[in-house]
């Protein structure tokens, strides 16, 4: 009697689906080509919807590719966007790698911003310390802010089976807090909200700084943090395919119980694994606040670049290197988004790619027939 | 009406010539009597099931019958086919072949539910309740009246009365995070009766339940079959098949070996040998050799399985290099947290293990990985390999702390692609190339990258557990030739196996475990087998000790 309402529709086609688990590795060229597809068809769903809203869809998307990769200068600001989402998509690579859901990396990242701001504002070093101190020095303060931020969740996972996806999600509503506070209250300047700004030695520097020697560089805003986020994704990479304890994050990440047997100190490994997501997550808040925004400022810093992060994270499939051009690409449709909607239609094409991708993954563990249901029969 | 009367709304109801079914309320009416069908009609007959998984033919044309008020035990080892053969019959898989009747009538089950109108209930080994529900809220779960439970306490009152005539006495208003094990078996025992179920199939029930629980069990299913309920009961524990059964069919690879003896007609030691069986060994080269030293030598160890109930009662043996030392017993009588202490994996309660000389007891994994213990794990995908990794990572888990693989913090792929290809070489792990991950390779294969691993690092000590379960004839031979090859090479071995001829054919000394403890130690030569010696392993694996055995022996 259950079966009544379903599927009298279903039942009349003369085909069906047939799904078997694969046995097989799929030959090579499969994955890009499924990843591929999976944003072709995002796209085509972008454009119905954008058809929808009652804009043009093929004029949108030409206008996105132009506004982000048309010229040097729009290029240049989408690596600016791309930076912090480079950091963000790393940190989720490696928590991930090791099947920890840290879904707090935007609020790692505020406090990586937090951490670089303070050196600047409580303040930890004088105002006209040499760049070559204030920068490694605001690098580590980003850095530590962001792996304390990390341990939290991964010291209560680890100790105490704190599920890591609610401790950390909760985590950066309070991150937003701490830094509301600090700009509200103690760093305010004239009342706004924000911290004054910081002086030119603690700015990352610019390609537009050297636009006197190459005047080509004139007005590019792309800043050092670029550098340090390929530095790191090669890093990264190198850890966990080059070092034994990215061996470790591996093993313990495909198979726990496979890591026990071998010795591995799980719990240990949990926390170090979500400091070290951590520390680089608060690397990319201390880049954007020295190189981007250069004041401690809740509005451009807690702009999701941490939950970006997932997403890229998961189109790179977890592969630190991949992580550069996948963030390459949402730093276009973050700028060339705002052309067209300040928000809404961009962050839905953004939504739509990610399930895609989500779901072609099916496709990779998995063979689809249709098969015609009178031979079944 | 105020609640629906679970009844037994069979497809197949046709009853032979003018027996009523007898109908039962729950509502606190007597039972109405029946008069015993002729015993010759049995409830159930399955005929020639045939079972095939990828690369094993679980069920093998068995035949099996119940009949009605009885107990029926199926016997048989882990593997045997017993937990498949009753999966068929409860609907949940579908046999290749075969056919089953139930009262003489031919039916075709395509899901549980069938089976469950057909009056047929299985009780699994893992329950399926739901914790932070009541008990009768449990047993009312997908039933389709009543649709919205309104009184609640009207139903209390039907699962109580029900827990009463069978002596299930469980409260019907505790949560099910409350109960204790045995009292939630007793829920899933009640499930079943409240759905009708004339016959009920118990997947090992006794696995999980402490031992003065076991006797409640036991009462509970002789109330049960008292009043005209049939009964399954899945082991692989010959002591309780002998109190518990009427009847007993052994299974053994698939295949029936005794179908329905009478349990008074029988003994534990005929039923041990129908269950472990007594083939033609392969011939070894085994050559003679004088052990050496004492390697793993261990004291007096207790210790706890997963549930916090004792495994290790005090065991104590010894191991020397140059030497297999064999542990034989029924499963799950604490093999394998023995070599889960032995090898770092779990903590003791009190005693001593030592390693040269050294005490290792509650060290960690790597400790004992660092001193040379290796570890053939029972359970090859879940435990020995991680399945995404490729089987360069998987042959590396022992060995990546190292040189020439781990230089300080650094991972030398090239080193490791190297030490891979080796082995793949070396050991004929086909694959092909060693990027390949573990999950493409099939069982045998998979056994001989773990080998591979293990036997690579020289190993002072090897626990090996299990290392031939589910090969194929020639994958076995091989395991064993390489296990006698570290024999020559000096390695102190402790083999655990199900299988007796294995344990005889390659091990100097032989120990049976029992419940946690030693039932004696036993030298063994494997060309000269007696039918003694069986016997009296046979004896010792159910629970008598050697000397009692030796003390009666020595009286008559």
């Amino acid at each position: 009697m259950s079966q009544s309402a379903a599927s009298p529709f279903f039942k009349r086609l003369p085909f069906a689906l047939r799904i078997e688990a694969r046995v097989e590795e799929p030959p090579g060229w499969y994955p890009l080509t499924i990843s591929l597809g999976a944003i072709l068809l995002a796209l085509i769903l972008g454009g119905i919807v954008i058809a929808l809203a009652g804009g043009d869809p093929i004029r949108s998307y030409l206008h996105i590719a132009n506004a982000s990769f048309g010229n040097v200068g729009v290029f240049s600001d989408t690596l600016v966007k791309a930076t912090p989402l480079i950091m963000t998509g790393l940190a989720c690579s490696v928590a991930f790698r090791m099947k920890l859901w840290n879904i707090g990396a935007e609020g790692q990242f505020i406090m990586g911003a937090f951490g670089a701001s303070a050196v600047v504002l409580a303040p930890l070093l004088p105002a006209e310390t040499s760049p070559w101190v204030f920068i490694p020095v605001m690098l580590l303060a980003g850095m530590v802010a962001g792996a304390l931020w990390g341990f939290i969740p991964g010291f209560l996972k680890a100790t105490l089976r704190v599920n890591e996806i609610i401790s950390s999600l909760m985590l950066n509503y309070i991150a937003v807090a701490w830094i509301n506070f600090w700009i509200f209250a103690v760093w305010t300047e004239g009342g706004f909200q924000m911290s004054p700004q910081f002086p030119k030695n603690a700015w990352l520097p610019r390609l537009t700084d050297l636009a006197a020697r190459f005047p080509f560089f004139a007005g590019l805003t792309t800043h050092l943090g670029l550098l340090f986020g390929i530095l790191l994704a090669v890093l990264v990479w190198f850890v966990l395919y080059r070092s034994r304890w990215g061996y470790e994050i591996r093993l313990i990440g495909d198979n726990p119980q496979a890591a026990r047997y071998a010795g591995l100190n799980i719990t240990a490994n949990t926390i170090l694994v979500m400091m070290f997501s951590g520390a680089l997550a608060g690397i990319g808040g201390m880049s954007e606040v020295t190189g981007m925004v250069h004041r401690l400022q809740t509005a451009p810093l807690a702009a999701g670049y941490g939950f970006t992060g997932i997403i890229v994270a998961w189109l790179a499939k977890l592969n630190p290197l991949a992580v550069m051009p996948v963030s390459i690409l949402f730093g276009a449709l973050i700028l060339a988004g705002r052309e067209i909607q300040p928000s809404g239609i961009p962050k839905m094409i953004q939504g739509i790619i990610l399930v895609c991708l989500i779901a072609s993954d099916f496709l990779m563990r998995y063979r689809v027939y249709l098969v015609r249901k009178n031979q079944e029969a | 009406m105020t609640t629906d009367t679970p009844r037994n709304n069979l497809p197949v109801a046709e009853q032979p010539s003018g027996k009523p079914e007898a109908r039962r309320t729950v509502l606190g009416e007597r039972l109405v009597e029946e008069p015993l069908q002729s015993a010759d009609l049995p409830v159930i007959e399955m005929r020639g099931i045939v079972k095939r998984f990828p690369g094993v033919l679980a069920n093998d044309h068995v035949d099996f019958d119940l009949r009605r008020g009885e107990i029926h035990a199926l016997l048989g080892e882990n593997g045997a086919g017993k937990s498949t053969l009753m999966n068929v019959l409860a609907g949940m898989y579908q046999p290749e072949a075969g056919e089953i009747l139930i009262r003489g009538q031919k039916v075709n089950f395509t899901s549980p539910r069938d089976a469950i109108r057909a009056g047929i209930g299985m009780v699994h080994q893992h329950f399926m309740l739901v914790p932070s529900q009541t008990v009768t809220e449990n047993i009312l779960l997908g039933l389709d009246t009543p649709r919205f439970v309104v009184k609640l306490s009207q139903y209390d009152r039907v699962v109580a009365d029900l827990g009463e005539q069978y002596g299930l006495k469980v409260d019907p208003r505790a949560k099910i995070w409350q109960l204790s094990v045995g009292e939630q078996q007793r829920v899933e025992i009640l499930k079943m009766l409240y759905r009708g179920a004339e016959i009920l199939i118990m997947d090992e029930p006794t696995a999980v339940l402490a031992p003065t629980e076991i006797e409640g069990l036991i009462k509970t299913l002789r109330a049960m079959v008292a009043r005209g309920k049939s009964i399954i009961f899945i082991s692989h524990k010959l002591q309780e098949v002998m109190a518990v059964a009427d009847r007993v069919t052994v299974l053994r690879k698939g295949r029936v070996t005794a179908a329905g003896l009478e349990t008074s007609q029988t003994t534990r030691q005929d039923l041990a040998r129908l269950m472990v069986g007594r083939e033609v060994l392969f011939r070894l080269d085994k050559k003679p050799r004088q052990p050496g030293e004492v390697v793993l030598s261990i004291e007096d160890v207790h210790a706890e399985n997963d549930k916090g109930l004792p495994a290790l009662r005090g065991v104590s043996l010894h191991v020397r290099s140059g030497e297999i030392v064999g542990l034989a017993g029924v499963a799950g009588n604490g093999q394998r947290e023995l070599a889960q202490v032995i090898t770092g994996l779990r903590k003791v309660k009190s005693g001593r293990i030592c390693l040269n000389g050294t005490d290792i007891h509650n060290c960690d994994a790597h400790i004992s990985i660092r001193e040379g213990v290796s570890h053939i794990p029972e359970d090859r995908t879940h435990v020995g390999t991680a399945p995404n990794l490729s089987v360069t990572d998987n042959v590396i888990m022992k060995s990546y702390r190292k040189p020439p693989i781990g230089r300080g913090v650094i991972l030398d792929m090239s080193a490791a692609t190297r030490f891979a290809n080796e082995l793949k070489e070396a050991y004929d792990i086909i694959v092909p190339t060693v990027e390949t991950p573990a999950r493409l390779l099939s069982g045998g294969n998979l056994q001989r990258v773990i080998l591979a691993r293990e036997i690579s690092g020289r190993p002072v000590l090897m626990v090996a557990m299990q290392p031939t379960r589910g090969l194929d004839v020639g994958a076995i031979e091989g395991v064993h030739r390489l296990l006698l090859a570290q024999r020559e090479a000096g390695a102190a071995i402790l083999l655990v196996s199900e299988e007796l001829e294995e344990l005889l054919s390659l091990s100097d000394r032989l120990y049976v475990i029992y419940e946690g403890q030693m039932m004696g130690e036993l030298q063994t030569d494997a060309a000269n087998v007696s039918q003694d010696q069986f016997e009296i392993i046979g004896l010792m694996m159910t629970g008598t000790p050697l000397e009692h055995i030796r003390k009666q022996t020595g009286a008559s």
